[in-house]
C-alpha cells in the first residue's frame, strides 16, 4: 500500500518542495541560527552549567584509615572550592540517614589501607555514597570527586613513578537510574530534535498561510500530502545532523559515553522525530500566523519536553495528574531510550515497552495531523 | 457539454451566520476579459476561492474549463492559473528560483520550465529582474514576476485578483497591454480590480456589494443605460441607492 502510494507520489514536486524549504533555511539568518546555532549553545552552555554549578557542596568523610594520607586527601576535598565540610561531626553508624536528612549531599568513606596501598602501589578503592534525588548535582559530584582524588594522586607522585590505582566507587542513593555524570546530553538532545521537528516545522508552514504561498500552492495540481512530505524532508535531514553534532560536541567536551547501538539510536530517533513533526503539522493547522506558532510549539512541545520528561524534574515526585500528562509527552519515553543507548548499552529488549509507547503516540500524532492539515484556505 | 469558459450557478459561501458570497450566477465566455467588481468585503476573493477549489462553497454550484467545481477541482487546477490578492512568491528566493518551483508544483519538467520562463521573460521584459530576490524588486516587477509564475503551465483561464493592487498607472497600462495580448491568444482571464479606468477595459463586468451581484453587462451599454457620465459615477449612484433602500 505504502508502494502505491509512494508510485503516486509527484516525486519531482516533492524535491523541488524540499530544495526550497533548504533555501529558505539557508537564506534565513534566524532559522538558521535556531537550526544549528542554538543546539551548539545550549549544548555547551547546559554541559558547562552543570559543571561549573557545584561549589561547595557538603560532603562528609568516614576516615577509618586515619593516616597522614588519608588526613592530606580530606584536606584536599575541603580545600576545592567544590566540597565543603558538615557543620558536625556525623554519626557514622547510619549513613542513609545522614544523607536522607540532607546533612550532606554525600558521604566519602575511607576504608583502613590507603597509605599502604599508596606506599606500594596496590589498587585501593574509596567509597562515595551519593544523594541521587538531584541528579545533575549528583552527577557533577561524581565528576569533581575523581577530579580532586586525580590532583591528590597527581601532586604525592613524583613525575615517572607509576600512579597506583586508586578508584572510586560511586553508590547513588534515592535514584538508583543514576549512573553517570552525563545526565544531561541524552535530554538536551530530546528537546533539541523536538524543537527543531516541530517549531521550525509549525513556523515554516504558519509563514506560507501567513504570506499567502500557500494559498498559491493549494492552487497548483500538487496534492497536500506531497506539500507536506516536502516541506518537512529537511527538517529531518536537520534534526538527525542536529543530534549527531550534540553527540560529537558532548563527546569532545563532555566525554559521554555511546555504549549502544548507533541503529537502535536512529531508528527510535524517525519515531520520535517523526511524532515530533506531526505536532508541528497540527499546531500550523490551528494558527494563522508564525508568532502564534511559535508561541504555541514553545507551550505544546518544548515545555513539556523540559518539564515534564524527566530531564529536570524527575517524575515520580509529580503529583499524580502531572504523572498522567507526562505519559503523553513523547520526550518522557525518548529520554529514557537515550539515555539507555547511551549510558547503559541498552539494546531492543530492554526499550521495548518504550519503542510500544513511541510508536503508539506517533501514529496518533500523525493521524491527527493528516486530518487536520488543510486542503482549504479559511 | 457547454463551452463556457465558467459558469456559476446560485454560488454561496457563508462563514457562520455571514453570507460572504450569496445565491451569485454568472458565465464568462472563452477568451473573454472579464472584470469583477465591488467595494472591499463584497466578497470577490471569496467567489474566486471557490472557483479556484481553494474553498468548499455552502451552496450552489458550477463548472470552471468544463470541470465540475465541487467534484473536480484536481481537474480544474491544471487548466487555470491563479494570482491571489497577496504578493504570492516567496521573498527570499529570486524571480527564476521562484518560476523554477512552480513550475515543478505545476508539473512541468526541466526543460518545460527553462523554456517558459525564457519565453515570459521576454515577453513581460523581465530579463533584468528575474536573478534577484524578489523582496528587492518594485512592487510592479513583483507582480509581473506573479504573473509570470501563474502562467508557466499555459493555464486556459487565469483568475486575477487585484493584479495591478498598489501598481502606479503606467505599469498598470503595460499590465493591462499583456492582459489583452494574453486574451487574444484565447486565455480567459477573470480579473478583480478596485480602479474604474480598468473595469472599462474590461469586455464585460460583473458588480457585487455584500455578496450578490448587482450589476451586470458590457461597461459602455451599462453607461449608456443608466445614463451616467462614467463608470464611476454609475457606481457611487448604484450603492448609494442600496445603501439607502437597506437603511
Ligand atoms: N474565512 C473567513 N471567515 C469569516 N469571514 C470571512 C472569511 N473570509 C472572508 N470573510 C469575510 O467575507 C467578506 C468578503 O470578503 P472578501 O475577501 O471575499 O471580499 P473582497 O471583495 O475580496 O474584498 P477586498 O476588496 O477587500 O479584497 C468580508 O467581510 C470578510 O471579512
Ligand atoms: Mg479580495
Amino acid at each position: 500500500m505504502i508502494l502505491s502510494v509512494a508510485g503516486k507520489m509527484p516525486m519531482r514536486s516533492i524535491r523541488f518542495l524540499a530544495l526550497k524549504e533548504l533555501y529558505h533555511i539557508l537564506r534565513d539568518p534566524r532559522s538558521l541560527a535556531i537550526a544549528i546555532a542554538m543546539p551548539l549553545l545550549m549544548t555547551f552552555l547546559y554541559g558547562y552549567a552543570v559543571s561549573l554549578d557545584i561549589n561547595n557542596v557538603v560532603i562528609s568523610v568516614i576516615d577509618y584509615d586515619q593516616t597522614a594520607e588519608s588526613r592530606q586527601l580530606i584536606d584536599y576535598y575541603y580545600r576545592s572550592t567544590y566540597f565543603g565540610p558538615a557543620d558536625y561531626e556525623p554519626d557514622r553508624s547510619d549513613p542513609e540517614g545522614i544523607l536522607r536528612r540532607g546533612d550532606a549531599i554525600a558521604i566519602l568513606t575511607i576504608k583502613s589501607g590507603l597509605a599502604t596501598a599508596l606506599e606500594n602501589g596496590q589498587e585501593f578503592e574509596l567509597g562515595l555514597l551519593i544523594d541521587g534525588s538531584d541528579n545533575t548535582l549528583a552527577a557533577a559530584v561524581q565528576g569533581y570527586s575523581e577530579g580532586v582524588v586525580n590532583s591528590y594522586l597527581m601532586d604525592r607522585m613524583p613525575p615517572g613513578m607509576k600512579m597506583p590505582g586508586i578508584s572510586i566507587s560511586n553508590q547513588v542513593l534515592f535514584n538508583p537510574d543514576l549512573e553517570s555524570s552525563h545526565f544531561f546530553v541524552p535530554g538536551l538532545l530530546a528537546i533539541i530534535l523536538m524543537m527543531i521537528s516541530a517549531l521550525l516545522t509549525s513556523i515554516t508552514i504558519a509563514r506560507e498561510k501567513e504570506t499567502g504561498t500557500m494559498e498559491q500552492l493549494l492552487t497548483a495540481p500538487v496534492s497536500p500530502m506531497a506539500i507536506l512530505i516536502g516541506k518537512i524532508i529537511p527538517y529531518i535531514f536537520l534534526a538527525f545532523l542536529d543530534g549527531a553534532l550534540i553527540l560529537v560536541l558532548a563527546r569532545i567536551l563532555f566525554d559521554i559515553p555511546f555504549a549502544g547501538s548507533g541503529l537502535l539510536l536512529v531508528g527510535f530517533g524517525l519515531i520520535y522525530v517523526s511524532a515530533a513533526l506531526s505536532i508541528g503539522i497540527l499546531i500550523s493547522s490551528l494558527v494563522k500566523t508564525q508568532q502564534v506558532a511559535m508561541m504555541l510549539a514553545l507551550i505544546m512541545t518544548m515545555l513539556p519536553s523540559v518539564m515534564l520528561s524527566g530531564f529536570i524534574f524527575q517524575i515520580k515526585n509529580m503529583p499524580t495528574f502531572l504523572k498522567i500528562i507526562s505519559d503523553i509527552v513523547p520526550a518522557k519515553f525518548f529520554l529514557i531510550v537515550i539515555r539507555g543507548i547511551l549510558l547503559k548499552g541498552a539494546g531492543i529488549q530492554t526499550l521495548g515497552i518504550q519503542a510500544v509507547y513511541l510508536l503508539i503516540l506517533m501514529t496518533i500524532l500523525i493521524i491527527i495531523a493528516a486530518l487536520k492539515f488543510k486542503t482549504k484556505v479559511d | 457539454m457547454n463551452n463556457h469558459a465558467v459558469e456559476i450557478n446560485d454560488l454561496s459561501c457563508h462563514f457562520g451566520s455571514f453570507k460572504a458570497v450569496d445565491r451569485i450566477s454568472l458565465t464568462v465566455e472563452q477568451g473573454e476579459i472579464f472584470g469583477f467588481l465591488g467595494a472591499n468585503g463584497a466578497g470577490k476573493t471569496t467567489a474566486i476561492r471557490m472557483l479556484c477549489g481553494l474553498l468548499i462553497p455552502s451552496g450552489g454550484g458550477g463548472q470552471v474549463a468544463g470541470f465540475d467545481i465541487l467534484k473536480q477541482s484536481e481537474e480544474i487546477k491544471k487548466n487555470i492559473g491563479y494570482m491571489s490578492q497577496k504578493f504570492s512568491l516567496y521573498p527570499d528566493l529570486t524571480g527564476r528560483e521562484n518560476l523554477n518551483f512552480y513550475g515543478a508544483a505545476y508539473g512541468l519538467d526541466k526543460k518545460q520550465i527553462l523554456a517558459r520562463t525564457e519565453e515570459l521573460s521576454n515577453r513581460l521584459q523581465l530579463a533584468e529582474f528575474i536573478d534577484r530576490p524578489t523582496l528587492s524588486l518594485p512592487v510592479g516587477w513583483r507582480q509581473r514576476l506573479a504573473l509570470a509564475a501563474s502562467l508557466l503551465h499555459k493555464p486556459k483561464i487565469l483568475f486575477l485578483d487585484e493584479p495591478t493592487g498598489g501598481v502606479d498607472p503606467v505599469f498598470r497600462r503595460k499590465f493591462w497591454q499583456i492582459l489583452y495580448q494574453l486574451a487574444e491568444e484565447g486565455v480567459t482571464i477573470f480579473v478583480t480590480t478596485h480602479y474604474m479606468d480598468e473595469a472599462a477595459y474590461c469586455q464585460r463586468i460583473s458588480v457585487m456589494h455584500r455578496g450578490q451581484i448587482i450589476l451586470r453587462g458590457k461597461p459602455y451599454d451599462l453607461i449608456e443605460q443608466h445614463r451616467a457620465a462614467n463608470l464611476e459615477e454609475l457606481f457611487i449612484d448604484l450603492i448609494r441607492g442600496r445603501e439607502n433602500a437597506d437603511a
